[in-house]
């Protein structure tokens, strides 16, 4: 029987039925014997000295377990929290952060205490019971403002509030600046903004007193990195803490790192001996849940008038928060990836990384990269309006056309076309059709934009020859295939899947490789204690590095059943031939075993000499570079200049991810992840107060995330250029679609309020920014 | 979130529910859809001692036409005013304001009577009631809207009253209502109502001052004959807008401008509602 | 002091005695132990917990269990037949209409509420029944494909209806899309 080749399949995910009909198991789905519930009691402050905690009260409620604080941590959580910038050559600080606050408080949401009661109702009612006094201290809200000298300092014993300060140069900038024809210059703002996993984190740690095992369900991207340090911290061997991340409710980069509750919810267990289950609540979440982003760039370019793009310059101001977020300092790539597309003489890039009375960044969806296309994107933007050139001829010009390409700081890009996406998305547009109806609805006085972003992304984290200057970190990604003896398969993934699909298409792939049908292939993640050690799911890396690791232990499972067939043939291994699972000898297909057959031999008598029983291979994949995908993206919007309301009329990607295992799946990462660029150029914001550094926007009525209303349809092409790094020839797509997105959309603003003479709009493009951008324009 | 604990009992009636929240105390509130006031306990912004649950006392869901007017009972749901024959005949801009208002889940649950209790600036009906002085009948008697609308969640209420019914004058004119939005079901930024009746417009606004307004200076250049453009000028007067995340004072006020004359435009085009 | 409440859960009879501040939401995980139903805020925004309640699409984080007393609650653990999706589950399999999947239970029952009412609703109304629930991962295009493929399989043809909308509620929809500011 011939296998269907799955690899490239439109096929529905496996994981859906579940899903769909309510069988899917969360980690608040997950209910023990004995379980108690935790609050955890948090600073309402940006700063402030804890000068008295008073928990009697709460501890004589009915049902309270216990209320601990920094003192009752100590003896069980020794040391730190992971928190590094790690990917930053000049380290300033790197202030430790213990998961609770003892004595000062930096931020909004630092725990304070904990309450464990039996229920989460008493729970919450004893956490209002819990009697804390503040002595508030000034709050450092301004990153900028914070690196002045005699500024405030985020903690008073800290020398100031620089976390790194670096810079990355390549090529004479001076002269590319001094040959210029024409220079701009901008600020461009990357406002802080909520990831918003739709599940929120939680975790149920449950602790065996005498036996001193933990296992921890948590809702992580990282299940691996969480039992690494938090084995470490409560001083248990590595091999006595199961970390179990089911399935997870969407994380996009939130939850890369430990976070304190895991730490104080595993010690809670040990302190009280009973399994403890903590919830994250929405308003919680938004204070105490890594934020995306915080960056303000201050760039200029220098170029010719003929469109030729000569030399890029910017600083990088990244807002840290009170401590370092675990990948935080990893958004510094913008600086190396910022030439984007282009050829440039020289870039010169200083990244500071600012401490504030906040709450941490880290990595969301992109984490550098959408910071970068959105730089580059909106810097040839204004190339072309100040030579008055088309932006999509300007693109053009500077395209980089051999691959593979070194950039300006020696990063390979694999391979790429970029005329190609670009010509596919303005043929989709109608690009001359569109421009003339935008001049004849401006006669109309009816504003339409069109905007452009044709990018170019690093993912795929990472070879370890890359990663190494960070700490000597080697991103690698593993697997187990195992063949049972009745040819059933289980492949166990290091990665972590929270809505990318890997049970379906890491299946595929399998499939393929081994010739067995795909719905004998079950893919299993998440659980420490049956999967080698992974390094999770991030940085659109799990098919071109753990996807790269299951065809690599594939493969060896192919090899191994090669010598058993041409031991049973009596044959060389050069002349067996494997079609689709089918051995035979070279020139006899008739004569075949399946693989099924082969594997139950192989774990029967009768194998060759030195041959092991069983049919399973564990491998380890280090990719030799970065994938680089890329496409066009084109928005097209129009602006009511009397309200600033923004309608997104059309909104058009060509990607290339390279070869494709799963249309399906490519599309609806696509979709997901515009989406969130787009909600970020129009609508969302984390905003503080600036005395206080209250946060003001505290819940999901305040913080607009776009409903099915807001958001348009998505009209999708793709290109294919493999990439020749990997032999699946694969890329990356889980964050394509947001680090292209928010600037086609602010082109498009900017674009169609061009005839004011606005250069530049800030995001998000919120109606009463425009509104007054135009009235200001007007005057 | 978790709200904090309370008691609880149930009404049959209004009258039960009079007497119900004399015995449990000024701390105890009426619940009908509680589409409001849920999320409120449970961020512990509101902690009533008792919940006196009228949702499901009998008599008080009634739409009926009453020769002038339309008589909306306390316990109507959006859902049931928005699919009203009766409403679309008689008030039919009422009809449109209930299905802007909330999300699907919200207009099953939530209800005219609690939308006027509450007396948020940001509830939709109360701009209406305002502007067409509709006549809010309670355990008490009857209050005028105009008299009955005092400050921020402030209403001529006692704390024993209930509401019973709301009844509106018949407008089936032009009318428009647009409301002005960063996601379609959230509260308004600004809103306006426009209804054509047979003294001449009223206008309405929502979210823009402590309590839905009427726009008495709009009203009154309508009336002396100015144009839309001219006559949406004057909403300045009658606003009060607070600066918060969704916009400065000026902007809603601008707002405000620009929503009235398209409101207008619209109502007397027929094409109640588009922007 | 606790309360008695009789309510039907995907049709079985149940008798509890819950706190009065006992959300339904909590009731139908943690006493009915139906954990498909999910949390996702604090402020009725997200619509994770969308149940029904006598057929109608509500937020059971916002409504108490003792209000739902004598109800008839579905949750979406209640709506398959056997091992058969119910045909608005099988068309948001069928067309990628989730991928976390956290959110899915509560587009799913908004859905099936929104076309028991509107068996061929416009695309406009599809939004207007849906605004209540928010989505972090599809960017909602393939929910949308979900919702007229869902209603195509249950009513026929799937055709854009012309008639039956309330005439407020016609107009009010189509300048939704305009008036929203980005």
């Amino acid at each position: 029987m011939a296998v269907t080749q799955m690899v490239g399949a439109r096929i529905q995910r496996r994981e859906d039925p579940k899903l769909v009909s309510g069988h899917g198991r969360y980690v608040d789905d997950v209910r023990l014997v004995g379980m108690a519930h935790m609050v955890v009691v948090r600073s309402p402050f940006a700063h402030a000295r804890i000068t008295s905690i008073d928990t009697t009260a709460a501890r004589q409620l009915r049902g309270v377990i216990a209320v601990l604080t920094a003192g009752d941590f100590r003896p069980v959580i020794s040391g730190a929290l992971p928190v590094t910038n790690a990917f930053v050559p000049d380290k300033k600080q790197v202030p430790d952060q213990y998961p609770i606050a003892d004595g000062e408080a930096l931020y909004q949401g630092e725990p304070i205490a904990v309450v464990v009661a039996e229920d989460r109702y008493i729970a919450a009612d004893a956490a209002h019971l819990v009697s804390i006094e503040y002595e508030p201290l000034t709050a450092v809200t301004d990153h900028e403002r914070a690196m002045q000298p005699g500024a405030a300092l985020v903690k008073g014993d800290r020398p100031d509030n620089i976390g790194w300060d670096t810079t990355f140069a390549a090529g004479d900038i001076d002269a590319a600046f001094a040959s210029a024809e024409i220079v701009v210059k901008e600020r461009i703002t990357q406002q802080r903004v909520f990831p918003i996993a739709m599940e929120m984190r939680g975790c149920v740690a449950d602790y065996t007193p005498f036996e001193d095992r933990l296992t921890l369900w948590t809702s992580t991207q990282v299940p691996h990195f969480v039992r690494l340090f938090l084995s470490g911290s409560l001083g248990l061997p590595e091999s006595q803490v199961r970390v179990i991340a089911p399935d997870v409710g969407g994380a996009f980069g939130s939850k890369i790192r430990p976070y304190p509750e895991e730490y104080l919810c595993a010690a809670a267990s040990k302190l009280t001996g009973r399994p403890v289950k903590w919830n994250e609540e929405r308003s919680e979440n938004l204070l105490a849940t890594t934020h995306g982003r915080g960056q303000i760039f201050d760039i200029e370019v220098a170029a010719r008038r003929d469109g030729t793009l000569l030399g890029l310059r910017f600083t990088q101001l990244l807002d840290i928060g009170a401590y370092h977020g675990v990948f935080s300092a990893f958004q510094v790539v913008a600086c190396l990836v910022a030439g984007g597309c282009y050829g440039w003489e020289a870039i010169s890039a200083r990244s500071i990384g600012v401490f504030t009375n906040r709450t941490s960044t880290d990595p969301y969806r992109g984490a550098g990269r959408p910071e970068a296309t959105h730089l580059v994107e909106r810097a040839v933007d204004l190339v072309a309006r100040e030579i008055g050139m088309d932006p999509a001829d300007v693109r053009r010009r500077n395209f980089v056309h051999d691959f593979p390409h070194t950039n300006n700081f020696g990063l390979v890009y694999d391979s790429g076309d970029y005329d190609k996406t670009l010509d596919r998305a303005l043929e989709m547009v109608d690009y001359a059709g569109l421009r003339r109806r935008q001049e004849e609805l401006r006669k109309q006085g009816r504003y339409l934009g069109i905007g452009l972003s044709t990018y170019v992304e690093i993912c795929g984290l990472g070879p370890s020859a890359a990663t190494a200057p960070a700490a000597g970190v080697a991103l690698v990604e593993s697997s187990v295939v195992r063949v049972h003896p009745t040819g059933a398969v289980t492949v166990i993934v290091g990665t972590h899947a929270h809505g990318q699909g890997h049970d379906t298409t890491f299946a595929q792939i399998a499939a393929d490789a081994l010739g067995i049908p795909y719905a004998q292939i079950e893919v299993r993640h998440g659980d420490t204690a049956d999967t080698p050690f992974g390094y999770g799911t991030y940085g659109s890396r799990s098919l071109a590095v753990g996807g790269m690791a299951v065809l690599r232990s594939c493969q060896k499972v192919v090899e191994k059943t090669r010598q058993l067939a041409a031991h049973i043939f009596e044959a060389a291994e050069d002349d067996i031939v494997v079609d689709q699972g089918r051995y035979y000898v070279r020139g006899n297909p008739a004569d075949a075993r399946t693989i099924g057959e082969l594997a139950f031999a192989t774990y029967g008598a009768g194998l060759p000499p030195g041959m092991e029983h069983g049919l399973e291979a564990v491998s380890f994949f280090d990719p030799p570079n970065f994938v680089w995908p890329f496409g066009c993206h084109v928005c097209v919007v129009e602006v009511d200049t009397a309200t600033g309301a923004v309608h997104i009329e059309r909104y058009v990607a060509v990607d290339d991810c390279g070869n494709v295992i799963n249309p399906m799946v490519v599309d609806g990462q696509l979709h997901g992840g515009i989406a969130q660029g787009i909600a970020q150029a129009l609508f969302e914001e984390v905003r503080y107060d600036d005395e206080s550094g209250q946060l003001l926007t505290g819940s999901l009525l305040d913080y607009f995330v776009p409903t099915i209303a807001e958001l348009p349809d998505y009209e999708l092409d793709r290109t294919v250029t493999p990439s020749p790094t990997n032999e699946l020839g694969v890329k990356g797509i889980g964050e394509a679609g947001t680090i292209a997105s928010s600037a086609a959309v602010i082109n498009a603003v900017v674009d169609a309020l061009s005839p004011f003479g606005i250069r530049h709009v800030e995001m998000p493009a919120r109606p009463d920014r425009l509104w007054a951008m135009i009235e200001e324009a007007r005057r | 979130m978790i709200p904090a604990a309370f008691e609880y009992a149930r009404a049959g009636s209004a009258d039960e529910a009079v007497s119900l929240l004399s015995r449990y105390g000024e701390d105890a509130k009426l619940v009908a859809g509680g589409q409001s006031l849920i999320p409120l306990m449970r961020l512990r912004l509101s902690q009533p001692s008792a919940l006196i649950d009228i949702g499901r006392a009998g008599g008080l869901d009634h739409i009926r036409r009453d020769n002038g007017t339309l008589v909306v009972g306390a316990l109507a749901r959006h859902v049931d005013i928005v699919s009203s024959a009766v409403v679309r005949d008689s008030l039919p801009l009422l009809a449109q304001i209930a299905y802007d208002v909330g999300d699907q889940q919200v207009r099953n649950l939530g209800s005219m009577g609690g939308v006027v209790a509450h007396g948020d600036a940001a509830g939709d009906y109360n701009a209406l009631a305002l502007m067409l002085d509709a006549e809010i009948v309670t355990t008490r008697g009857t209050h005028r809207a105009r008299d009955f609308y005092r400050d921020m969640f402030t209403t001529a209420l006692q704390p024993d009253e209930v509401v019973t019914e709301v009844r509106f004058p018949v407008a089936a004119g032009p009318h428009a209502y647009i409301k002005f939005r960063r996601r379609l079901y959230d509260w308004a930024i600004a809103g306006v109502a426009v209804q054509r009746v047979a003294e001449g417009w009223r206008v309405g606004y929502v979210n823009v001052g402590a309590t839905a307004r009427r726009g008495v200076a709009v009203e009154r250049a309508l009336a002396g004959g100015a144009s839309a453009a001219d006559a949406s000028q004057e909403s300045s007067r009658d606003v009060e807008p607070i600066a918060d995340v969704r916009g400065s004072v000026e902007f809603k006020r601008h707002l405000c401008a620009v929503l009235t004359e398209r409101a207008l435009e619209q109502a007397q085009a027929g094409l109640s509602g588009r922007a | 002091m606790k309360q008695s409440v009789a309510i039907t859960v995907n049709g079985v009879q149940r008798e509890d005695a819950v706190e009065a501040r006992l959300l339904l939401v909590h009731y139908l995980r943690e006493v009915a132990g139906l954990t498909g139903t999910h949390i996702a805020c604090d402020t009725s925004q997200c619509g994770a917990c969308t149940v029904l309640v006598d057929g109608r699409a509500v937020k059971s984080c916002t409504v108490f269990a003792v209000q739902a007393d004598s109800s008839s609650v579905t949750t979406v653990e209640g709506i398959a037949t056997g091992s058969t999706l119910h045909p608005v589950q099988q068309a948001f399999w069928d067309e990628h209409g989730l991928q976390c999947g956290f959110c899915t239970p509560g587009f799913v029952m908004a859905t099936a509420a929104l076309l028991d009412g509107n068996p061929s609703p416009t695309d406009d109304e599809i939004r207007k029944g849906l605004e209540g629930n928010l989505c972090r991962c599809t960017g909602y295009a393939n929910i949308m494909r979900a919702v007229r493929s869902a209603a195509a399989a249950m009513h026929g043809t799937g055709e854009v209806r012309s008639t039956a909308t309330p005439a407020g509620a016609a107009t009010a929809e189509s300048k939704s899309a305009a008036t929203v500011g980005g």
